[in-house]
């Protein structure tokens, strides 16, 4: 096949700046090798199994919030849906006796229809996702707190590890493995995998195609017969159920789960897909980016507490980083538009 | 006449809202014959390109492809149905790569997972191009570097690839030079010749004289006439486009 021109109009180094995930490879090498110079807990078996910890939760949820982006969309309610899903589990077994498994399973049902909703909504009214899901990241987040305190009287879920049949699920969302003195939660392979299933399905599949068709251009996918409605929907379960998940492992690594979680997290989720290469724009952008964005995001939040310093500071960082990622994006674009 | 016309269009009638775009408009178009589609802008030529193609559902009127009536849901169920676009605005996806955008829709995959074959579509893709001789770079060239010409070069070989029944071509050659021009209008009688039936959208008159059978006119969303080519002066055709005696 034609090799040649494949290379010939662009240099190697070019090509490897316009990759999506080259700024964030480069980021998280720096603030790793800055926080294990600057801190003595940092690069140790207990310190990397907390910043993996975190940077799994966000992970799965930057990695699903991502491929809503490529496909040109937001969802605000992310964030809320960990919560809801957990409290969702939270109060069906210890209000009302039902089997945890059940409420699980059910908790999931639920997130996918919520996600459904706001898919639905988007495509039928053509309104901007931003708004929609605002939507619903409001009713939840009002749903959350006045169900919560009404039946419980409190702004928390407590006694989840006395529910039946609790031990049997625990250990799939919350389980851990002590390896030299640091605690590795199970939340990292479900991380990992859903990392490289999202990965998979995004570069090797028709619906991964579709999902950059319509975030690229959608008049465009319309015309040509992608099924648009079906891959927006979709996308919006994929981001529903991966909070269902998130909240499952919140839920099952901590037996507890307060009224207001996962509030203001679809902000974090949305920048570490942006500082994962993701444009704002759709059409663009990587899975394992939005995965690296996370882990810079979770060795930061370690490290700053490592390094002692006031935990104020992440939010600037993690503004800062942002804005960085943007521009750097919207250069290294205005670059390859000046050579073309 | 004893074959079955490709495309019949019935009292089409469309309406966005308020605005009357197509006050009624019949047409039969035969396998293996072109029919242009004239008429100023705003006439409604588009809008009628795109009712045939699924993207709009006629507010009233019946089409029927080689005799049986449909009705589209969307551009893919016109598709299924053998009627391919080369669209005014190519619908194109920039940030994809050449073969990506010959094949979105309709990707080619193997294995049992399905998974696209990507070396066969841009496989595919060069055959096609260098058979009807679009030049560009190659098929992983992103969409966005590539010139207007190319780009319509681009949605004309998509079109022809996947031709069966019905194309429909809406200003294909309106971004290209006179060479460009020549191929593409020797690629629209290929398809005559393997039996398509082709509705070309043109402001070119020469171009219309050059390759039309038949010769539709529409005015304001009002069809004037439809004449053979060889029975209408180019005179004619310019009153009958503009309403203006000459
Ligand atoms: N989606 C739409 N909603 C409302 N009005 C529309 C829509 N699409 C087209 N129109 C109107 O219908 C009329 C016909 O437009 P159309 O695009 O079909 O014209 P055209 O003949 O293709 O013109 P041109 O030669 O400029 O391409 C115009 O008045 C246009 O404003
Ligand atoms: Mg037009």
């Amino acid at each position: 096949m034609t090799d040649a021109s494949l290379t010939s109009s662009t240099s190697p180094v070019r090509r490897l700046l316009a990759r999506p995930t080259t700024g964030a490879w480069v980021a998280a090498v720096v603030v790793l090798v800055f926080f294990s110079v600057q801190t003595d807990t940092f690069m140790t078996a207990a310190g990397a199994g907390v910043w993996l910890e975190s940077a799994s939760r966000f992970g799965i949820m930057a990695v699903a919030v991502a491929l809503l982006m490529i496909g040109g969309e937001f969802d605000l309610s992310a964030g809320v849906m960990t919560g809801f899903t957990a409290l969702w589990v939270g109060v069906c077994t210890t209000q009302y006796g039902l089997n945890v498994w059940v409420a699980v399973l059910l908790s999931l049902v639920v997130a996918l229809a919520v996600g459904a909703l706001n898919g639905v909504l988007v495509v039928r009214t053509g309104l901007p996702s931003f708004i929609i899901t605002l939507g619903t990241f409001f009713v939840l987040q009002g749903v959350d707190l006045a169900v919560t305190k009404a039946l419980t009287g409190e702004v928390a879920i407590q006694g989840m590890t006395k529910v039946p049949y609790y031990d049997s699920v625990q250990p799939i969302f919350g389980g851990s493995v002590e390896i030299g003195g640091g605690t590795f939660y199970v939340s990292i392979l479900w991380w990992l995998a859903f990392t490289a299933l999202a990965s998979w399905v995004l570069l090797r599949t028709r619906a991964g195609n579709w999902i950059f068709a319509v975030g690229g251009d959608l008049p465009a996918a319309r015309a040509v017969g992608v099924p648009i409605i079906k891959t927006k929907i979709g996308l919006f379960m994929l981001t529903a159920g991966a909070g269902w998940l998130v909240g499952m492992i919140s839920l099952f690594r901590t037996s507890t789960v307060q009224a207001n979680t996962g509030v203001g997290q679809e902000f974090i989720y949305i920048i570490c897909a942006v500082v994962g290469g993701c444009l704002m724009t759709g059409g663009y952008g990587s899975a394992v980016g939005a995965s690296l964005g996370a882990l810079i995001y979770g060795m930061t939040f370690m490290g700053i507490n490592a390094a002692q310093w006031d935990n104020n500071w992440l939010r600037t960082f993690l503004g800062a980083m942002l804005l960085g990622a943007v521009l750097i994006n919207l250069w290294v674009r205005k670059q390859a538009e000046a050579t073309r | 006449m004893t074959t079955e016309s490709a495309l019949e269009l019935r009292g089409i009638h469309k309406q966005f809202g308020a605005v009357t775009a197509i006050e009624r408009f019949d047409l039969d178009v035969a396998p293996g014959e072109i029919v242009a589609l004239v008429g100023d802008n705003g006439a409604g030529k588009s809008t009628l390109v795109k009712i045939i193609s699924g993207l709009y559902q006629p507010t009233d009127g019946e089409i029927r492809l080689s005799g049986e009536p449909v009705s589209f849901r969307d551009a893919s169920d016109a598709r299924a149905h053998g009627v391919e676009v080369v669209y005014q605005d190519l619908a194109l996806v920039d940030q994809q790569p050449v073969y990506m955008n010959l094949f979105l829709g309709r990707e080619l995959t193997k294995g049992p997972l399905r998974t696209l074959d990507r070396a066969r579509m841009a496989r595919e893709t060069q055959d096609l191009v260098t058979e009807l001789d679009v030049r560009i770079p190659s098929p992983h060239a992103t969409l966005s570097d590539l010139s207007g010409g190319q780009r319509q070069g681009i949605a004309i070989a998509r079109a022809t690839h996947w031709a069966r029944g019905l194309v429909l071509m809406d200003e294909p050659t309106a971004a290209l030079g006179v060479a460009e021009t020549a191929k593409v209008e020797e690629t629209i009688l290929r398809l005559k010749a393997r039996g398509a039936a082709v509705l070309i959208v043109s402001h070119n008159l020469e171009q219309v004289f050059r390759v039309a059978d038949r010769v539709t006119v529409l005015r304001r969303g009002t069809q004037v006439g439809t004449r053979r080519i060889d029975e209408v002066a180019k005179n004619d055709l310019v009153a009958m486009i503009t309403g203006l005696a000459q």
